[in-house]
């Protein structure tokens, strides 16, 4: 366009090239921000169909668990996808979907309903310094924007912000140009939770009859958000399904129940290279959550609420000059106020004998009215908060998920047998406070031979893209896994049957770009990445080195178990005595001589706890869980009975017979019962003898 | 050949006798085991005394010239990681002889190993990993029960051979050692008075040689019959058989053995094994043990005194070097003037000759010039 205009100015005046600055004047006007992000969609996470349909479903979760939340609500969220071309042929990639989320906050007052869903850069997130999941206020209207460019369809908004009153039903569609939402239809209804969703699939109907989907009395207020959009639904890497089960892993105080369409787009193999086979089944393998007539459900892990956050003002280490003649400005303009005020009020870690002090060293005094503040002073000032000693700024704005509560969602959505948590102290970067988690799963079912699983959070909402540009990523990387006893190929995420989990919280994440998918790679945030990675690291380290230890001590029984056997049969043959009292007589010994690794199981008490008991009890200082039962070669195998041998009834005979009975009298299996040990040891074995098996031991003979 | 039962000793007699020595091998076996089940009866640990077979354990006597197996015993727990596996091995394998002798049968070590072997009930673990965990286990009830092998009714391949002016009695069967052919008589590994006897043998000495090729070349040039003797070689190492029968014959024909080996410290220890005894089997030694050995070469100033080509050196490696320090070091060496400056004289040479390197100076300049030339000089080292 651009081009052809120069092309037709250059016609008309051939000497002049281009043209002259009316012309130009002419055509520069302002660039809707609505406009801009209609041209560069991708920007926010809107590049392709799929990573549309799961943008679109991230942003209304975000949206809604931080409104739950700071309505002091514990979230349940419904997550409804609709395929609106359910006959399309198989062949066709993208289809068009509804996407409805509906929760159970605190609903929004009428006249912001425009505002939040329609403008985009509008929200309460953005100025302000306190944790939540949102931040610029683009994602809701960017979805609803992307919904009407593909579907031409209005998003519709279902909220009641009054359990008593009515809902107000609203479609809105975005008017790019003017960067405000036109409405379509403006209703009060009776009809929230949206009646017709509950019978939207099979599934939905016969969850909802058991009272358990969208059930009104779960919903007294809240919100319904309706986008129909040019999508693709598929599983996998980056699917709406790993975001749900991953948002459930980081957020163990809500529940989710995912109604999925019915059927999947066709696939497009070099779309998600990353989707391998192995990756798929770590996926699969990840999700505990039920799933009832297809309808997926993520059941509420805790029963609080995270701590509340608080609104923090900016330390002064982390700003800019621009920023700070822009705060002046400001205050000018609405406090009229001394400067000494003005750093203790707009800032926060600064004592009225820090701002006297400070106002003394750039030569102004406490009286002196912040709009006298001129540039030149303003960046004295400036230097000055470099050079001050000042405390960090208060964490009480951060807060992190726990170690518990990670525990608890790890044991929820991956299935291993070791369990590591650790949560670090808040640190800083640019001036914003911010806290490092990490959590790690060992073993049990995750497969072995392939890179670990990094599953990555920013305030609990999952990143699932730009792995390798995440500063999480890089953290990772550089920590020393084989240290704790993992395999790493040089400069990469280790191997082995491992998923790393890490949580960034801060009033401010820094994301690589807006889509909000890898976090920027600030030193102090990877350093502190590290540390807590390093922490879970050294716990499973020490997890398995005795895990190690006790199986060689296992080792050591099998050995000596496994030989009783042999000698109890050579001896017999050559002595003519009855081996089963002499079997009996070895394994007693063998018993005691090994019974340090049943000491070793129980001094582990502490650690070793049933799924059940770990959510319940508290003391996990530790952030460690180990599931004995998920614990393939240990406990079961130390404990596992050993070749329970029948002998054969053979009177003290005289040798000569007894090398024939060896050929002739072989034992059938079938008549293998395990031998009732009365060995003292068997005592202290009682405890896990359920875990016995005998059905496969074989027979000796 | 012509088989022909011996007259020298009644079969019934041996027979007898044999069952006699059977039974008393039967009855240590059978008392091994009876305090094993004793001890797992009574709780207390399963442990086998087994006389150690290292240097640590090994006695010079000086005034037999040979080596002797001390007094230490080395404990087998069944209930320590190290040895369980062993122990378990040990009582297998008595159980394996057990039967052999009740069967009146013998087997060779790979028979034996094989009779042994199968996977550990329950799991897929094998009793016995290869011949080579085998055979130890073997020499250690040999030791532990004070019973030779060939009372364990176990014998080892044939290594070796012989030719010369002797006729033997083998299990009955005469055989002329003068008509062997290229091939020899082949060394069994059991040769006990009551399989093979001695004969007939007009012959002045033995003369042992390394290994087969060196052998034939005396054999193909009538060495023995041009010199009056019985030619030997023990391929390498010489195995038990061929030791034992090189000292039956020093003892009971009264033949002085001369040895024609390598002039490097495999030979030398050759040599010493045959002299002395070896460590493994010390307690052996004054079966095998041949103290008048005598060692006629190829010494290490054969490569001036022969003039050989500068192509016949073959450089010392440094665990040549090391290995000759050792040997020198040995008691029987240590104060034996003549060794100590062949070993020197070899450390200095640098470099080792095989018997073979003679051959540069002519085809049969060893049988017809060298070893007759150094016996009538009597030029040897004892």
């Amino acid at each position: 366009m651009e081009r052809h205009i120069d092309m037709t100015s250059a016609a008309k005046d051939v000497k002049r090239r281009g043209s002259n600055a009316e012309e130009m004047g002419a055509r520069q006007r302002d660039i809707s921000v609505s406009e801009f992000f209609a041209k560069n969609r991708h920007l926010l996470g809107f590049d392709n169909p799929r990573k549309a349909l799961l943008t679109t479903v991230k942003e209304a979760v975000d949206n809604s668990l931080d409104a739950c939340e700071e309505g002091g609500i514990l979230p349940e969220l419904a997550v409804v996808i609709e395929d609106l071309q359910p006959d399309r042929a198989a062949t066709v990639k993208s289809s068009r979907y509804r996407v409805t989320i509906v929760d159970n906050g605190p609903g929004i007052v009428r006249k912001q309903v425009e505002n939040i869903f329609g403008r985009l850069l509008y929200g309460s997130k953005f100025h302000r310094l306190k944790m939540s999941r949102g931040q610029q206020g683009i994602g809701i209207s960017a979805a609803g924007m992307y919904g009407l460019i593909t579907t031409g369809k209005p998003m519709t908004i279902v909220t009641r912000p009054k359990a008593t009153a009515l809902a107000h039903r609203i479609e809105l569609a975005m008017n790019t140009k003017t960067n405000r939402a036109e409405v379509i239809a403006d209703e009060e209804t009776q009809d929230f939770p949206p009646e017709r969703l509950r019978s939207v699939t099979l599934g939905a109907r016969a969850l909802a009859g058991e009272k358990g989907f969208l059930d009104a009395i779960e919903f007294p207020t809240g919100t319904s958000v309706s986008i129909e959009l040019e999508g693709r639904y598929q599983r996998g890497r980056g699917s709406v399904d790993e975001f749900l089960e991953l948002t459930a892993i980081a957020n163990p105080h809500a529940k989710f129940v995912f109604v999925p369409p019915s059927r999947e787009s066709a696939t497009e193999e070099d779309d998600m290279p990353l989707v391998t086979q192995g990756a798929a089944s770590a996926a699969s393998s990840a999700t505990t959550t039920t799933e009832t007539h297809g309808v997926l459900i993520f059941p509420r892990g805790v029963q609080e609420l995270p701590r509340e956050t608080q609104e923090i003002q900016p330390h002064p280490k982390g700003i800019e000059l621009g920023i700070l003649l822009q705060m002046l400005k400001e205050y000018e303009a609405t406090e009229k106020g001394s400067l000494y005020s003005f750093l203790q009020e707009r800032f926060c870690r600064i004592s009225p004998t820090t701002a006297a002090l400070m106002c003394k060293k750039i030569g102004v005094t406490t009286r002196t009215r912040a709009s006298d503040i001129d540039p030149t002073v303003a960046e004295k000032l400036f230097k000055e908060f470099e050079a001050t000693k000042l405390a960090p700024p208060p964490t009480d704005c951060l807060a992190p998920i726990g170690v518990r509560q990670m525990l608890a969602g790890m044991l929820k959505g991956v299935r291993a047998e070791f369990y590591a948590a650790s949560s670090r102290e808040a640190a800083v970067y640019r001036g914003r406070p911010f806290q490092i988690e990490a959590a790690i799963a060992f073993g049990g079912d995750l497969p072995c031979e392939e890179s670990a699983r990094v599953i990555r959070f920013a305030n609990r909402v999952p990143l699932l893209f730009q792995q390798s540009a995440c500063s999480s990523f890089k953290a990772i990387a550089e920590t020393a896994w084989k240290n704790y006893g993992l395999q790493q190929p040089r400069g990469n995420v280790p191997t082995g049957p491992l998923v790393v989990m890490i949580h960034m919280a801060s009033v401010w994440v820094p994301f690589t770009s807006e889509s909000k998918e890898a976090i920027a790679d600030y030193d102090e945030i990877r350093k502190e990445m590290k540390l807590a990675l390093m922490e879970c690291g050294r716990k499973l380290g020490t997890y398995l080195r005795k895990r190690l230890k006790m199986k060689r001590e296992s080792d050591r029984r099998d050995v000596f178990e496994r030989y009783i056997g042999e000698i109890a049969k050579a001896l017999h043959q050559i002595t003519g005595h009855n081996p089963k009292p002499i079997y009996d007589a070895l394994l007693v010994q063998a018993r005691a001589k090994t019974k340090v690794a049943d000491v070793e199981l129980d001094e582990d008490g502490r650690v070793l706890k049933s799924e059940a008991a770990s959510s319940e009890e508290d003391d996990d200082d530790d952030g460690v869980i180990i599931l004995q039962s998920a614990i393939p070669n240990l406990p079961t195998t130390t404990l596992r009975a050993i070749a329970p041998i029948e002998f054969d009834e053979v009177p003290a005979v005289t040798k000569t017979r007894a090398s024939k009975a060896k050929v002739s009298a072989p034992v059938a299996s079938a008549a293998l019962k395990p031998t009732a040990s009365k060995a003292p040891v068997a005592k202290s074995t009682t405890k896990k003898s359920a875990s016995r098996s005998v059905a496969d031991t074989p027979s000796l003979f | 050949m012509a088989a022909k039962k011996t007259t020298t000793t009644p079969a019934s007699d041996l027979s007898g006798r044999l069952k006699e020595r059977d039974a008393r091998t039967t009855k240590k076996i059978i008392d091994l085991a009876e305090e094993m089940v004793r001890r797992a009866l009574s709780g207390q640990d399963p442990i086998i005394q087994i006389p150690t077979r290292a240097k640590s354990n090994t006695l010079w006597n000086a005034k037999r010239g040979i080596l002797e197996m001390g007094k230490a015993t080395a404990a087998r727990p069944l209930f320590d990681l190290k040895t369980a596996k062993q122990f378990m091995q040990t009582m297998l394998h008595s159980n394996t002889i057990s039967d052999l002798i009740a069967a009146g049968k013998t087997s060779s070590l790979r028979g034996v190993f094989y009779k042994a072997k199968h996977t550990v009930a329950g799991t897929r673990e094998n009793t016995f990993d290869g011949q080579d965990e085998s055979d130890p286990i073997l020499e250690d009830l040999e030791v532990a029960l004070g019973a030779l092998r060939e009372e364990l009714h176990v014998f080892a391949e044939n290594r070796g051979s012989m030719v010369g002016n002797i006729t033997i009695v083998d299990r009955g069967d005469e055989i002329n050692c003068r008509k062997m052919g290229s091939g020899g008589y082949a060394l069994p590994s059991i040769v006990e008075p009551d399989i093979i006897q001695f004969k007939k043998s007009e012959a002045k000495f033995i003369l042992h040689v390394e290994k087969g090729t060196v052998w034939n070349r005396f054999n193909e040039d009538r060495f023995w019959e041009k010199n009056n003797c019985i030619l030997t070689h023990g391929a390498g190492q010489p195995p038990r058989g061929c030791r034992r029968l090189l000292q039956r014959m020093t003892q009971e024909l009264k033949l002085p053995l001369i040895c024609v080996l390598d002039c490097d410290p495999w030979g030398h220890y050759i040599y010493s094994v045959i002299k002395q005894g070896s460590i493994s089997l010390a307690f052996e030694s004054s079966r095998l043990a041949i103290p008048e050995a005598k060692f006629l070469g190829i010494r290490a100033k054969d490569f001036h005194q022969c003039k050989l080509d500068d192509a016949v050196k073959i450089d010392l490696t440094d665990n040549d070097i090391k290995r000759a320090g050792e040997i020198a070091a040995y008691p029987w060496f240590e104060k034996h003037k003549g060794w100590q400056r062949e070993i020197d004289q070899l450390l200095k040479n640098g470099f080792k000759m095989e018997v073979e390197s003679l051959i540069t100076k002519d085809i049969s300049y060893v049988t017809d010039t060298y070893v007759p030339e150094r016996l009538k000089a009597r030029d040897w080292i004892d």
